[in-house]
């Protein structure tokens, strides 16, 4: 940066742009620690791990926290929290299979009646964070207890039981499957619908964010939500259409693990809002909001795939994935940190 | 000047909050291409009254009008989309957004692509350059982090961006007040600039050296009460150096500390004197 009166020096954009410009995308952190993480596991299990099935088997538990963390991403960047989506998983589940087994609506319209209440429940969400100015965390800690609970007490008020099964037998479920429980055979393996879904999720919202408007102001609202006001951005509407992002998300979950399951549980989605929260941290997204990509939640959910069939694959029990997800929660913060800072020194 | 109208002008304005009068019968005018320093001290009542200026406050009393009209603004947005920016000292800009995206937040270049209404990057970057480069500072790269701006520099993008918009009042509130001594003349050669374009700039600080260096007109601000409004003939540059840095309070604290010094020199001979008795009677 200069004070030199001189304009028009075109040429020294580009001087800026390419390697310095990749090094500054907040993806970048998570990029590498997928690459790590693949590696890893490409070593110490490469029977399992690197095999066609081993790698549709950890794409498809990515895709399911990976559709939540780019719905989290935009929600983060824009300032707020959602600790609600895994009860809504749950509550979305639920209503769909509850409205087609006793009241015998096909499943595709049930699933579009749990969409509408789950919209309205992240409608319901973004305005109390707008008309209490309470913290989203506070206001969406007491949804995860409100509808987990409302999903048990209905379920169990309706059918005695707290889960609902036998979904196949039931009309619609044909095209459901297709659309979101469908196998597409590569090779020996068979790779779900949802992964596609998950990539369709995440490239339509880096448009919104990198490409238009509403991604500015998701940016500008997370960055400094009283400036963002102050310059006509319309912050509350924006606000609640990001908690309905969220829950949308959180429906789209819960159709794909019904009809795949072939049931709804009360107790699925159980600390999904967590673990989504921390891919969108390793994907290089700031807890303080203004700053993240979705392509970023895509690596750290690839991460949280990876990690957790990995440690299947390498014979190791499963106990130990918790620890593994916290011990690197705290890496992922401290290496996109250490980027960061490093990124805006380099493009002085 | 007197012939011109006024773009922007309060008769009388009172403005209270409970019980505390912030600004009692306050008049001023603004005529276009003028830069009007609003002087005085904190409590003066500058900050009201350019909240009432922008559409922050609404006065209690008294007459606001805007290019001889009567106004009145329920939002700061009202007030910028007459043309009446104003530039806060601290709400200037987003750290972590590139300059560009700052510089068209709430206001978007969109470019239609298919069914699609994209951010027009490439027109939002060569226009944030080229709005910069207009008042001498030369940016790389648009797409670069406010944060990595100096102070005076985010000002200026701040002011450029309300000059683009097409403001034609531009209130600045202290842009000078946390910047060194290089930076803060960055602004200033950008606060004449702007006024040559026709612009009318208040503009708020406590340097008087600034206000002197920049200021057509002079209103100064006490305790909620103008002082009336000088133009630079009436008003010499020591005297005005004097009010702002408050030559006539520090005065009265001189006086007032040599009192307290030749009290307490009476209080320690007398002190001393005791002692020296005490001392003399052995104790």
């Amino acid at each position: 940066m200069t004070t030199t009166a001189q304009a028009n020096q075109d040429e020294r954009v580009a001087e800026v742009g390419g390697l310095r410009k990749f090094l500054s995308r907040p993806e970048l952190g998570a990029f590498g620690g997928a690459i790590l993480v693949w590696l890893f596991f490409a070593i110490v299990a490469p029977v399992g791990f690197l095999s066609l099935r081993g790698t549709a088997n950890y794409l498809e538990v990515s895709a399911q926290i990976g559709i939540l963390a780019v719905a989290v991403a935009l929600l983060m960047i824009g300032g707020e929290f959602d600790l609600s989506i895994g009860s809504l998983v749950a509550l979305s589940g639920a209503a769909t299979a509850i409205l087609t087994t006793q009241y015998g609506l096909p499943l595709y319209v049930s699933a579009i009646i749990a969409l509408i209440f789950a919209l309205l429940a992240g409608m319901l969400n973004g305005y109390l964070v707008v008309r209490t100015k309470l913290p989203s965390f506070i206001i969406t800690l007491a949804g995860l207890f409100v509808y987990r609970g409302l999903t048990i007490a209905m379920t169990r008020l309706i059918t005695g039981r707290t889960q609902v099964g036998g979904l196949d037998d039931m009309p619609g479920y044909g095209l459901m499957e297709s659309l979101f429980a469908l196998r597409i055979p590569i090779g020996e393996a068979n790779f779900r619908i949802s992964i596609l879904w998950w990539f369709l999720f995440a490239g339509i919202a880096t448009f919104i964010l990198l490409r238009t408007q509403i991604g500015n102001w998701i940016f500008g609202l997370g960055g400094d939500e009283t400036a963002a006001r102050n310059v006509g951005v319309p912050v509350d509407r924006l606000k609640i259409g990001l908690f309905m992002t969220t829950a949308f998300s959180a429906w789209l979950v819960s159709t794909i693990t019904v009809i795949q399951v072939k049931s709804a549980d009360t107790l699925r989605g159980d600390q999904f809002e967590f673990i989504a929260i921390i891919a969108v941290v390793i994907g290089g997204t700031l807890l303080t909001g203004g700053y993240g990509s979705a392509i970023g939640a895509v690596f750290g959910a690839l991460i949280f795939g990876m990690v957790r069939q990995g440690l299947v694959f390498w014979g190791v029990d499963a106990d130990w994935f918790q620890v593994f997800m916290g011990a690197m929660l705290i890496v992922a913060v401290l290496v996109n940190n250490f980027i960061r800072k490093r990124a805006e020194v380099a493009n002085r | 000047m007197s012939t011109r109208q006024p773009i922007l002008e309060v008769r009388n304005i009172n403005k209270t909050f409970g019980s505390v009068i912030a600004l009692a019968d306050v008049s001023m005018d603004l005529l276009p291409g003028e830069v009007h320093c609003l002087l005085g001290d904190n409590g003066a009542g500058k900050s009201t009254l350019i909240k009432t200026f922008s559409g922050v406050h609404k006065q209690s009393k008294g007459e606001y009008l805007f290019e001889g009209q009567p106004v009145e603004f329920d939002s700061p947005r009202n007030a910028l989309d007459m043309g009446i920016a104003t530039v806060y000292q601290d709400l200037a800009m987003i750290p972590l957004m590139s300059i560009a995206r700052n510089f068209f937040l709430g206001s978007e270049p969109k470019r239609k692509v298919g069914p699609f209404n994209l951010f027009d990057h490439k027109f939002a970057n060569r226009t944030a350059r080229e709005e910069m480069s207009k008042m001498g500072i030369d940016i790389r790269d648009p797409s670069q982090p406010v944060g990595t701006l100096s102070g005076g520099e985010r000002q200026s993008v701040a002011i450029a961006r309300a000059v683009y918009f097409g403001a034609k009042v531009l209130i600045l509130d202290e842009p000078t007040a946390a910047l060194g001594v290089k930076q803060a003349g960055t602004v200033l050669r950008y606060i004449v600039q702007s006024k040559s374009k026709g612009i009318a700039v208040i503009f708020i600080t406590h340097n008087p050296h600034h206000a002197y260096t920049v200021g057509d007109r002079f209103t100064i601000l006490k305790r909620g009460r103008t002082l009336g409004t000088f133009t630079k003939n009436e008003l010499p540059r020591e005297e005005m150096v004097r009010m702002m840095s408050g030559q006539d309070e520090l005065e009265a604290l001189t006086h007032e500390l040599e009192e307290f010094r030749h009290s307490d020199d009476l209080k320690a001979a007398g002190q001393s004197t005791e002692i020296d008795q005490q001392l003399a009677r052995g104790s």
